[in-house]
Protein backbone atom coordinates (compact mmCIF):
# COMPACT_ATOMS: atom_id res chain seq x y z
CA UNK A 1 0.00 0.00 0.00
CA UNK A 2 3.09 2.29 1.01
CA UNK A 3 4.47 1.22 -2.39
CA UNK A 4 1.69 2.23 -4.35
CA UNK A 5 0.53 5.51 -2.60
CA UNK A 6 4.92 6.07 -3.43
CA UNK A 7 4.33 5.57 -6.46
CA UNK A 8 1.06 7.36 -7.21
CA UNK A 9 2.36 11.03 -5.56
CA UNK A 10 5.66 10.44 -7.86
CA UNK A 11 3.38 9.92 -10.80
CA UNK A 12 0.96 12.64 -9.87
CA UNK A 13 3.81 15.09 -9.22
CA UNK A 14 5.37 14.15 -12.08
CA UNK A 15 2.11 14.78 -14.59
CA UNK A 16 1.73 18.10 -12.66
CA UNK A 17 5.32 19.23 -13.66
CA UNK A 18 5.02 18.35 -17.39
CA UNK A 19 1.75 20.25 -17.16
CA UNK A 20 3.58 23.07 -16.19
CA UNK A 21 6.14 22.82 -18.59
CA UNK A 22 3.42 22.33 -21.37
CA UNK A 23 1.37 25.47 -20.39
CA UNK A 24 4.83 27.38 -20.13
CA UNK A 25 5.66 26.28 -23.45
CA UNK A 26 1.80 26.98 -24.67
CA UNK A 27 2.03 30.67 -23.51
CA UNK A 28 4.98 30.97 -25.14
CA UNK A 29 4.69 30.34 -28.44
CA UNK A 30 0.93 31.80 -28.11
CA UNK A 31 3.43 34.95 -27.83
CA UNK A 32 5.61 34.84 -30.31
CA UNK A 33 2.60 34.14 -32.43
CA UNK A 34 0.88 36.86 -31.42
CA UNK A 35 4.08 38.95 -32.30
CA UNK A 36 5.15 39.97 -28.61
CA UNK A 37 8.35 39.77 -29.54
CA UNK A 38 11.28 42.21 -28.11
CA UNK A 39 13.59 41.61 -31.10
CA UNK A 40 16.30 43.51 -28.76
CA UNK A 41 15.91 40.99 -26.61
CA UNK A 42 16.06 37.74 -28.63
CA UNK A 43 19.33 38.94 -30.22
CA UNK A 44 20.83 39.43 -27.09
CA UNK A 45 20.03 35.80 -26.41
CA UNK A 46 21.26 34.35 -29.26
CA UNK A 47 24.09 35.83 -28.68
CA UNK A 48 24.51 35.10 -24.84
CA UNK A 49 23.45 31.44 -26.19
CA UNK A 50 24.82 30.54 -29.67
CA UNK A 51 27.76 33.23 -29.50
CA UNK A 52 28.99 32.07 -25.37
CA UNK A 53 28.97 28.20 -25.78
CA UNK A 54 31.17 28.02 -28.75
CA UNK A 55 34.05 27.09 -26.69
CA UNK A 56 32.01 24.21 -24.39
CA UNK A 57 30.92 23.25 -28.05
CA UNK A 58 33.53 23.03 -30.01
CA UNK A 59 35.71 21.19 -27.34
CA UNK A 60 33.04 18.71 -26.44
CA UNK A 61 32.40 18.31 -30.15
CA UNK A 62 36.74 18.17 -31.19
CA UNK A 63 37.67 15.65 -28.53
CA UNK A 64 34.78 13.35 -28.35
CA UNK A 65 35.14 13.02 -32.05
CA UNK A 66 38.96 12.62 -31.77
CA UNK A 67 38.79 9.94 -28.82
CA UNK A 68 35.78 7.76 -30.50
CA UNK A 69 37.88 7.27 -33.76
CA UNK A 70 41.03 6.13 -31.34
CA UNK A 71 38.56 3.60 -30.13
CA UNK A 72 36.68 2.45 -33.22
CA UNK A 73 40.23 2.53 -34.75
CA UNK A 74 41.81 -0.10 -31.72
CA UNK A 75 38.30 -2.49 -31.81
CA UNK A 76 38.48 -2.39 -36.27
CA UNK A 77 42.30 -2.81 -36.59
CA UNK A 78 42.07 -6.15 -35.32
CA UNK A 79 39.47 -6.92 -38.34
CA UNK A 80 40.98 -4.95 -40.71
CA UNK A 81 38.49 -2.35 -41.19
CA UNK A 82 40.07 0.77 -40.43
CA UNK A 83 38.19 2.25 -42.97
CA UNK A 84 35.06 1.57 -41.52
CA UNK A 85 36.17 4.41 -38.87
CA UNK A 86 34.73 7.79 -40.72
CA UNK A 87 31.36 6.15 -41.73
CA UNK A 88 31.15 5.04 -38.15
CA UNK A 89 31.85 8.13 -36.28
CA UNK A 90 30.41 10.38 -38.41
CA UNK A 91 26.85 8.43 -38.45
CA UNK A 92 27.47 8.94 -34.27
CA UNK A 93 27.66 11.88 -34.11
CA UNK A 94 25.39 13.20 -36.59
CA UNK A 95 22.66 10.89 -35.04
CA UNK A 96 23.51 11.18 -31.36
CA UNK A 97 26.44 12.09 -30.30
CA UNK A 98 26.52 15.67 -31.72
CA UNK A 99 23.00 16.39 -30.04
CA UNK A 100 22.97 15.04 -27.24
CA UNK A 101 26.60 16.44 -26.17
CA UNK A 102 25.58 19.63 -26.76
CA UNK A 103 22.19 19.56 -25.55
CA UNK A 104 24.01 18.21 -22.04
CA UNK A 105 26.34 21.12 -21.97
CA UNK A 106 24.24 24.30 -23.41
CA UNK A 107 21.73 22.36 -20.21
CA UNK A 108 24.84 22.57 -17.80
CA UNK A 109 26.10 26.60 -19.27
CA UNK A 110 23.21 28.12 -19.93
CA UNK A 111 19.78 26.11 -18.36
CA UNK A 112 21.50 26.45 -15.13
CA UNK A 113 22.35 30.38 -15.77
CA UNK A 114 19.17 31.18 -17.37
CA UNK A 115 17.35 29.36 -14.05
CA UNK A 116 19.25 31.22 -12.10
CA UNK A 117 18.44 34.47 -13.74
CA UNK A 118 15.12 34.54 -13.39
CA UNK A 119 15.38 32.62 -9.98
CA UNK A 120 17.31 35.06 -8.66
CA UNK A 121 14.30 38.20 -10.04
CA UNK A 122 11.99 35.61 -8.09
CA UNK A 123 12.98 35.75 -5.04
CA UNK A 124 13.89 39.51 -4.86
CA UNK A 125 10.43 40.71 -6.45
CA UNK A 126 11.67 41.86 -9.38
CA UNK A 127 9.04 39.54 -11.01
CA UNK A 128 6.32 41.45 -9.08
CA UNK A 129 7.63 44.78 -10.18
CA UNK A 130 7.45 43.54 -13.83
CA UNK A 131 3.94 42.41 -13.20
CA UNK A 132 2.99 45.85 -11.70
CA UNK A 133 4.47 48.03 -15.00
CA UNK A 134 2.08 45.86 -16.20
CA UNK A 135 4.53 43.72 -18.38
CA UNK A 136 4.27 40.40 -18.41
CA UNK A 137 7.05 37.98 -17.51
CA UNK A 138 6.88 35.25 -20.24
CA UNK A 139 6.95 38.27 -22.99
CA UNK A 140 9.46 40.21 -21.48
CA UNK A 141 11.49 36.77 -19.96
CA UNK A 142 10.66 33.54 -21.55
CA UNK A 143 10.01 34.53 -25.18
CA UNK A 144 13.03 36.08 -26.01
CA UNK A 145 14.94 32.90 -24.12
CA UNK A 146 12.64 30.45 -25.86
CA UNK A 147 13.93 32.12 -29.37
CA UNK A 148 17.72 32.59 -28.77
CA UNK A 149 17.96 28.89 -27.69
CA UNK A 150 15.23 27.71 -30.93
CA UNK A 151 17.64 29.47 -33.14
CA UNK A 152 20.94 28.57 -31.79
CA UNK A 153 20.37 25.20 -30.28
CA UNK A 154 20.70 23.89 -33.96
CA UNK A 155 23.14 25.73 -35.36
CA UNK A 156 25.26 24.28 -32.06
CA UNK A 157 24.51 20.74 -33.08
CA UNK A 158 25.93 21.31 -36.53
CA UNK A 159 29.03 22.90 -35.44
CA UNK A 160 29.42 20.26 -32.59
CA UNK A 161 29.76 17.82 -35.47
CA UNK A 162 31.26 19.71 -37.56
CA UNK A 163 34.39 19.64 -35.08
CA UNK A 164 33.55 16.15 -34.05
CA UNK A 165 34.03 15.34 -38.06
CA UNK A 166 37.21 17.03 -38.75
CA UNK A 167 38.71 15.78 -35.29
CA UNK A 168 38.04 12.60 -36.77
CA UNK A 169 39.88 12.80 -39.57
CA UNK A 170 42.97 14.44 -37.70
CA UNK A 171 43.26 11.84 -35.71
CA UNK A 172 42.03 9.31 -38.42
CA UNK A 173 44.88 10.40 -41.26
CA UNK A 174 47.65 12.23 -39.14
CA UNK A 175 47.81 9.84 -36.29
CA UNK A 176 46.43 6.66 -36.78
CA UNK A 177 47.50 6.67 -40.49
CA UNK A 178 44.42 5.76 -42.04
CA UNK A 179 44.16 7.16 -45.84
CA UNK A 180 42.59 10.01 -46.12
CA UNK A 181 40.59 9.05 -49.82
CA UNK A 182 38.87 5.82 -47.97
CA UNK A 183 37.73 7.68 -44.55
CA UNK A 184 36.49 10.25 -46.93
CA UNK A 185 34.88 8.26 -49.61
CA UNK A 186 33.14 6.18 -47.19
CA UNK A 187 32.26 9.02 -45.02
CA UNK A 188 30.42 10.21 -47.62
CA UNK A 189 28.73 6.73 -49.05
CA UNK A 190 27.48 6.07 -45.66
CA UNK A 191 25.96 9.66 -44.54
CA UNK A 192 23.46 11.52 -46.44
CA UNK A 193 21.16 14.26 -45.55
CA UNK A 194 18.94 12.04 -42.99
CA UNK A 195 21.75 11.96 -40.47
CA UNK A 196 21.88 15.94 -41.08
CA UNK A 197 17.88 16.06 -40.35
CA UNK A 198 18.12 14.24 -37.53
CA UNK A 199 20.69 16.15 -35.53
CA UNK A 200 18.87 19.16 -36.42
CA UNK A 201 15.41 18.01 -34.86
CA UNK A 202 17.31 16.37 -32.08
CA UNK A 203 18.83 20.17 -31.35
CA UNK A 204 15.59 21.72 -31.77
CA UNK A 205 13.43 19.48 -29.35
CA UNK A 206 16.65 19.66 -26.70
CA UNK A 207 16.38 23.25 -27.20
CA UNK A 208 12.94 23.27 -25.97
CA UNK A 209 13.61 20.59 -23.22
CA UNK A 210 16.57 23.10 -21.75
CA UNK A 211 14.42 26.07 -22.17
CA UNK A 212 11.29 25.25 -20.99
CA UNK A 213 12.85 23.65 -17.93
CA UNK A 214 15.17 26.05 -17.13
CA UNK A 215 12.32 28.80 -17.15
CA UNK A 216 9.84 26.89 -15.05
CA UNK A 217 12.45 26.55 -12.34
CA UNK A 218 13.34 29.74 -12.19
CA UNK A 219 9.61 31.15 -12.24
CA UNK A 220 8.87 28.54 -9.43
CA UNK A 221 12.19 29.49 -7.25
CA UNK A 222 10.65 29.99 -3.61
CA UNK A 223 12.92 30.60 -0.39
CA UNK A 224 15.84 32.96 -1.41
CA UNK A 225 18.94 31.96 -1.92
CA UNK A 226 18.75 28.73 -1.07
CA UNK A 227 15.74 28.28 -3.38
CA UNK A 228 17.38 29.70 -6.46
CA UNK A 229 20.54 26.98 -5.74
CA UNK A 230 18.25 24.57 -5.48
CA UNK A 231 15.97 25.67 -8.66
CA UNK A 232 19.44 26.04 -10.45
CA UNK A 233 20.65 22.10 -9.36
CA UNK A 234 17.17 20.33 -10.78
CA UNK A 235 17.42 22.69 -13.73
CA UNK A 236 20.48 20.58 -14.81
CA UNK A 237 19.88 17.49 -13.49
CA UNK A 238 15.96 17.56 -14.82
CA UNK A 239 17.22 18.87 -18.64
CA UNK A 240 20.14 15.84 -18.44
CA UNK A 241 17.82 13.29 -17.64
CA UNK A 242 14.85 14.40 -19.72
CA UNK A 243 17.73 14.68 -22.67
CA UNK A 244 19.04 11.67 -22.32
CA UNK A 245 15.37 10.23 -21.46
CA UNK A 246 13.89 12.27 -25.21
CA UNK A 247 16.81 10.84 -27.22
CA UNK A 248 16.06 7.39 -26.54
CA UNK A 249 12.27 7.51 -28.04
CA UNK A 250 13.15 10.40 -31.05
CA UNK A 251 15.67 7.93 -31.88
CA UNK A 252 12.97 4.85 -32.79
CA UNK A 253 10.79 7.58 -33.89
CA UNK A 254 13.21 9.42 -36.25
CA UNK A 255 15.05 6.29 -37.49
CA UNK A 256 11.41 5.42 -39.14
CA UNK A 257 10.93 8.80 -40.55
CA UNK A 258 14.97 8.97 -41.50
CA UNK A 259 16.49 5.58 -41.44
CA UNK A 260 20.19 4.99 -41.35
CA UNK A 261 21.90 2.54 -43.58
CA UNK A 262 19.20 2.33 -46.61
CA UNK A 263 21.65 2.32 -49.09
CA UNK B 1 -10.12 64.41 -2.34
CA UNK B 2 -13.16 63.25 -3.68
CA UNK B 3 -16.36 61.52 -1.84
CA UNK B 4 -16.45 58.69 -4.96
CA UNK B 5 -14.70 55.16 -3.78
CA UNK B 6 -12.30 54.69 -6.87
CA UNK B 7 -11.17 51.16 -5.07
CA UNK B 8 -13.74 48.71 -2.91
CA UNK B 9 -12.74 45.47 -1.32
CA UNK B 10 -14.83 43.60 0.00
CA UNK B 11 -15.24 40.31 2.39
CA UNK B 12 -11.63 39.71 1.23
CA UNK B 13 -10.08 36.25 2.57
CA UNK B 14 -6.65 34.85 2.01
CA UNK B 15 -4.80 32.01 3.22
CA UNK B 16 -0.92 31.17 2.96
CA UNK B 17 -0.59 27.65 4.38
CA UNK B 18 -3.14 26.76 7.56
CA UNK B 19 -2.69 30.26 8.20
CA UNK B 20 -6.04 32.33 7.15
CA UNK B 21 -3.96 36.33 6.75
CA UNK B 22 -7.44 38.04 5.82
CA UNK B 23 -10.16 36.98 7.12
CA UNK B 24 -13.10 38.96 5.41
CA UNK B 25 -11.15 42.46 4.75
CA UNK B 26 -13.49 45.49 3.42
CA UNK B 27 -12.44 48.98 2.73
CA UNK B 28 -13.16 51.55 0.65
CA UNK B 29 -10.70 54.06 -0.72
CA UNK B 30 -11.56 57.48 -1.97
CA UNK B 31 -10.33 59.15 -5.39
CA UNK B 32 -7.68 61.62 -4.29
CA UNK B 33 -6.88 60.87 -0.78
CA UNK B 34 -3.87 58.82 0.78
CA UNK B 35 -5.16 56.19 3.23
CA UNK B 36 -2.43 54.70 5.63
CA UNK B 37 -3.07 51.15 6.63
CA UNK B 38 -1.89 50.27 9.49
CA UNK B 39 -0.84 46.92 11.24
CA UNK B 40 1.61 44.93 13.25
CA UNK B 41 4.27 43.58 11.16
CA UNK B 42 3.18 39.60 9.83
CA UNK B 43 -0.38 40.79 9.73
CA UNK B 44 -1.10 40.88 6.35
CA UNK B 45 -0.61 44.72 4.80
CA UNK B 46 1.26 43.87 1.92
CA UNK B 47 -0.26 40.31 1.52
CA UNK B 48 -3.65 42.66 0.89
CA UNK B 49 -1.68 45.68 -0.76
CA UNK B 50 -0.38 42.78 -3.58
CA UNK B 51 -3.80 41.70 -3.85
CA UNK B 52 -4.73 45.52 -5.01
CA UNK B 53 -2.85 45.17 -8.12
CA UNK B 54 -3.24 41.29 -9.25
CA UNK B 55 -0.11 39.97 -7.69
CA UNK B 56 -2.04 37.88 -5.41
CA UNK B 57 -5.55 36.01 -5.40
CA UNK B 58 -7.84 35.99 -2.96
CA UNK B 59 -9.41 32.81 -1.65
CA UNK B 60 -12.77 34.89 -1.79
CA UNK B 61 -13.87 38.27 -1.77
CA UNK B 62 -13.65 40.86 -4.49
CA UNK B 63 -11.78 43.87 -5.09
CA UNK B 64 -13.80 46.74 -7.02
CA UNK B 65 -11.48 49.31 -9.01
CA UNK B 66 -13.56 51.47 -11.61
CA UNK B 67 -16.10 48.55 -11.03
CA UNK B 68 -14.36 45.96 -11.99
CA UNK B 69 -13.48 43.15 -10.21
CA UNK B 70 -9.77 42.51 -10.04
CA UNK B 71 -9.68 39.13 -8.84
CA UNK B 72 -11.42 37.48 -11.55
CA UNK B 73 -9.00 38.67 -14.50
CA UNK B 74 -6.72 36.65 -15.90
CA UNK B 75 -2.52 38.02 -16.28
CA UNK B 76 -3.10 39.87 -19.26
CA UNK B 77 -6.63 41.64 -18.90
CA UNK B 78 -4.99 43.01 -15.41
CA UNK B 79 -2.24 44.84 -18.16
CA UNK B 80 -4.34 48.06 -18.92
CA UNK B 81 -5.68 48.42 -15.10
CA UNK B 82 -1.66 47.98 -14.02
CA UNK B 83 -1.15 50.66 -15.70
CA UNK B 84 -3.17 53.39 -13.94
CA UNK B 85 -2.08 51.90 -10.65
CA UNK B 86 1.94 52.10 -9.79
CA UNK B 87 3.61 50.04 -6.54
CA UNK B 88 6.45 51.02 -4.60
CA UNK B 89 7.65 47.70 -3.46
CA UNK B 90 9.85 47.49 0.16
CA UNK B 91 13.28 46.92 -1.00
CA UNK B 92 12.57 48.95 -4.58
CA UNK B 93 12.48 45.48 -6.93
CA UNK B 94 14.69 47.34 -8.93
CA UNK B 95 15.93 45.45 -11.89
CA UNK B 96 19.54 44.48 -10.72
CA UNK B 97 20.55 44.16 -14.14
CA UNK B 98 20.18 48.08 -15.56
CA UNK B 99 21.36 51.01 -13.92
CA UNK B 100 19.13 53.66 -12.71
CA UNK B 101 18.29 55.51 -16.01
CA UNK B 102 17.23 52.57 -17.71
CA UNK B 103 15.34 51.58 -14.75
CA UNK B 104 13.25 54.65 -14.23
CA UNK B 105 12.74 54.73 -18.52
CA UNK B 106 11.36 50.93 -18.13
CA UNK B 107 7.88 51.57 -18.21
CA UNK B 108 7.96 54.10 -21.12
CA UNK B 109 10.34 51.79 -23.43
CA UNK B 110 7.57 48.78 -22.40
CA UNK B 111 4.73 50.79 -23.19
CA UNK B 112 5.74 51.58 -26.72
CA UNK B 113 7.64 55.38 -26.29
CA UNK B 114 10.78 55.00 -28.82
CA UNK B 115 12.10 58.49 -28.65
CA UNK B 116 14.52 58.67 -26.68
CA UNK B 117 14.62 62.58 -26.32
CA UNK B 118 11.52 62.40 -24.77
CA UNK B 119 12.40 59.01 -22.52
CA UNK B 120 15.61 61.02 -21.00
CA UNK B 121 13.32 64.36 -20.52
CA UNK B 122 11.04 62.45 -18.70
CA UNK B 123 13.43 60.17 -16.72
CA UNK B 124 14.92 63.45 -15.76
CA UNK B 125 12.20 65.09 -14.70
CA UNK B 126 10.79 62.22 -12.44
CA UNK B 127 14.78 61.51 -11.05
CA UNK B 128 14.19 64.93 -10.16
CA UNK B 129 11.20 64.64 -8.08
CA UNK B 130 12.36 62.39 -6.21
CA UNK B 131 15.79 64.19 -5.76
CA UNK B 132 17.70 61.95 -7.01
CA UNK B 133 19.48 63.60 -10.22
CA UNK B 134 23.30 62.61 -11.33
CA UNK B 135 22.90 59.38 -10.33
CA UNK B 136 21.56 57.91 -13.50
CA UNK B 137 24.66 55.72 -14.63
CA UNK B 138 24.27 54.25 -10.90
CA UNK B 139 23.93 50.72 -10.98
CA UNK B 140 20.90 49.21 -7.63
CA UNK B 141 23.75 47.25 -5.78
CA UNK B 142 25.48 50.58 -5.74
CA UNK B 143 22.72 52.57 -4.05
CA UNK B 144 21.56 52.89 -0.42
CA UNK B 145 18.04 51.55 1.13
CA UNK B 146 16.74 55.37 0.51
CA UNK B 147 18.07 56.01 -2.80
CA UNK B 148 16.54 52.81 -3.67
CA UNK B 149 13.43 53.37 -2.73
CA UNK B 150 13.34 56.89 -4.58
CA UNK B 151 14.17 55.14 -7.74
CA UNK B 152 11.91 53.06 -7.48
CA UNK B 153 9.18 56.05 -6.62
CA UNK B 154 10.64 57.56 -10.08
CA UNK B 155 9.71 54.53 -12.00
CA UNK B 156 6.59 54.12 -10.33
CA UNK B 157 5.19 57.60 -11.38
CA UNK B 158 7.24 57.96 -14.76
CA UNK B 159 3.67 57.11 -16.56
CA UNK B 160 1.67 59.21 -14.25
CA UNK B 161 -0.72 56.18 -12.57
CA UNK B 162 -4.04 56.98 -11.28
CA UNK B 163 -3.31 55.25 -7.86
CA UNK B 164 -0.01 54.54 -5.80
CA UNK B 165 0.68 51.87 -3.42
CA UNK B 166 3.73 52.10 -0.99
CA UNK B 167 4.55 48.64 0.98
CA UNK B 168 6.15 50.22 3.89
CA UNK B 169 7.71 53.14 2.52
CA UNK B 170 10.06 54.51 5.30
CA UNK B 171 10.68 50.79 6.31
CA UNK B 172 14.80 50.62 7.34
CA UNK B 173 15.17 53.75 6.46
CA UNK B 174 17.16 56.89 8.75
CA UNK B 175 14.51 59.67 10.37
CA UNK B 176 15.80 62.18 7.64
CA UNK B 177 15.21 60.29 4.56
CA UNK B 178 12.19 58.94 5.76
CA UNK B 179 10.66 62.19 6.32
CA UNK B 180 11.86 63.21 2.48
CA UNK B 181 9.90 60.18 1.60
CA UNK B 182 6.97 61.12 3.21
CA UNK B 183 7.01 64.78 2.05
CA UNK B 184 7.65 63.04 -1.44
CA UNK B 185 4.31 61.41 -0.86
CA UNK B 186 2.43 64.26 -0.06
CA UNK B 187 4.28 66.14 -3.42
CA UNK B 188 2.77 63.23 -5.53
CA UNK B 189 -0.42 63.47 -4.09
CA UNK B 190 -0.72 67.17 -4.45
CA UNK B 191 1.11 67.34 -7.63
CA UNK B 192 -0.17 64.62 -9.72
CA UNK B 193 -3.46 64.02 -7.69
CA UNK B 194 -3.19 60.60 -7.47
CA UNK B 195 -5.32 58.31 -4.94
CA UNK B 196 -2.07 56.92 -2.56
CA UNK B 197 -2.44 53.47 -0.17
CA UNK B 198 0.21 53.31 2.27
CA UNK B 199 0.94 50.28 4.45
CA UNK B 200 2.98 50.88 7.31
CA UNK B 201 3.41 50.61 10.86
CA UNK B 202 5.93 54.09 11.22
CA UNK B 203 3.26 56.46 12.95
CA UNK B 204 4.88 59.04 12.14
CA UNK B 205 5.28 58.32 8.49
CA UNK B 206 1.32 58.19 8.97
CA UNK B 207 0.61 61.50 10.95
CA UNK B 208 2.88 63.11 7.65
CA UNK B 209 0.91 61.49 4.86
CA UNK B 210 -2.69 60.38 5.91
CA UNK B 211 -6.35 61.67 5.50
CA UNK B 212 -7.35 58.53 6.46
CA UNK B 213 -6.48 55.78 8.33
CA UNK B 214 -7.46 51.74 8.89
CA UNK B 215 -6.25 49.36 10.87
CA UNK B 216 -5.32 46.08 9.86
CA UNK B 217 -5.77 43.41 13.47
CA UNK B 218 -6.14 39.56 13.02
CA UNK B 219 -7.35 39.67 9.30
CA UNK B 220 -9.86 42.05 9.76
CA UNK B 221 -10.50 45.78 9.26
CA UNK B 222 -10.15 46.72 13.10
CA UNK B 223 -10.40 50.69 12.85
CA UNK B 224 -11.20 53.08 10.20
CA UNK B 225 -11.78 56.99 10.53
CA UNK B 226 -9.43 60.20 10.09
CA UNK B 227 -6.11 60.80 11.88
CA UNK B 228 -7.91 63.26 14.53
CA UNK B 229 -10.48 60.40 14.84
CA UNK B 230 -7.61 57.66 15.34
CA UNK B 231 -6.37 59.97 17.84
CA UNK B 232 -9.44 60.49 19.97
CA UNK B 233 -10.57 56.50 19.93
CA UNK B 234 -10.41 54.79 23.46
CA UNK B 235 -10.39 51.33 21.69
CA UNK B 236 -7.54 49.23 23.67
CA UNK B 237 -6.02 48.44 20.55
CA UNK B 238 -5.86 50.96 18.70
CA UNK B 239 -4.67 52.93 21.65
CA UNK B 240 -1.97 49.75 22.30
CA UNK B 241 -0.94 50.25 18.93
CA UNK B 242 -0.98 54.40 18.63
CA UNK B 243 0.81 54.40 21.96
CA UNK B 244 3.59 51.29 21.47
CA UNK B 245 1.75 49.07 24.46
CA UNK B 246 2.17 45.65 24.11
CA UNK B 247 -1.30 44.18 25.31
CA UNK B 248 0.44 42.06 27.93
CA UNK B 249 1.59 45.47 29.79
CA UNK B 250 -0.94 45.23 32.15
CA UNK B 251 -2.21 49.21 31.64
Amino acid sequence: MALLSFFGSGLSGFTIYLGQVSLLAWETFCSIFAGRIRFKLAVFQVAEIGYGSQLVVIVTGAFTGAVFTAQAYFQFAGLNMETAVGPVVTLSMFRELGPVLTGLMVAGRVGAAMSAEIGTMKVTQQIDALRALAVHPVDYLVVPRALGMLISMPLLVVECVGCGVLASYWVAVYVLNIEAVYFVINMQTFTDANDIAMSLIKGFVFANIIVFISCREGLNAKEGAVGVGRATTETVVICSLAILIANFFLTMFLNILFPAGQR
Amino acid sequence: MGDKSLISVRDLVQKIGQQEILRGFSLDVFEGETLVLLGKSGGGKSVFLRHLIGLMKPVSGEILFEGKDLTRMSERELVPIRRKIGMLFQDGALFDSMNVYDNVAFPLREHGEKREKSIRQRVEEALALVNMSGHEKKMPVNLSGGMRKRVALARAIISPPQVILYDEPTAGLDPIVADSINRLIRTLQTQLSVTSIVVTHDLTSCNRVADRVALLNEGRRHFYGTLEELGETDDVIVRNFVDGRSADDGE
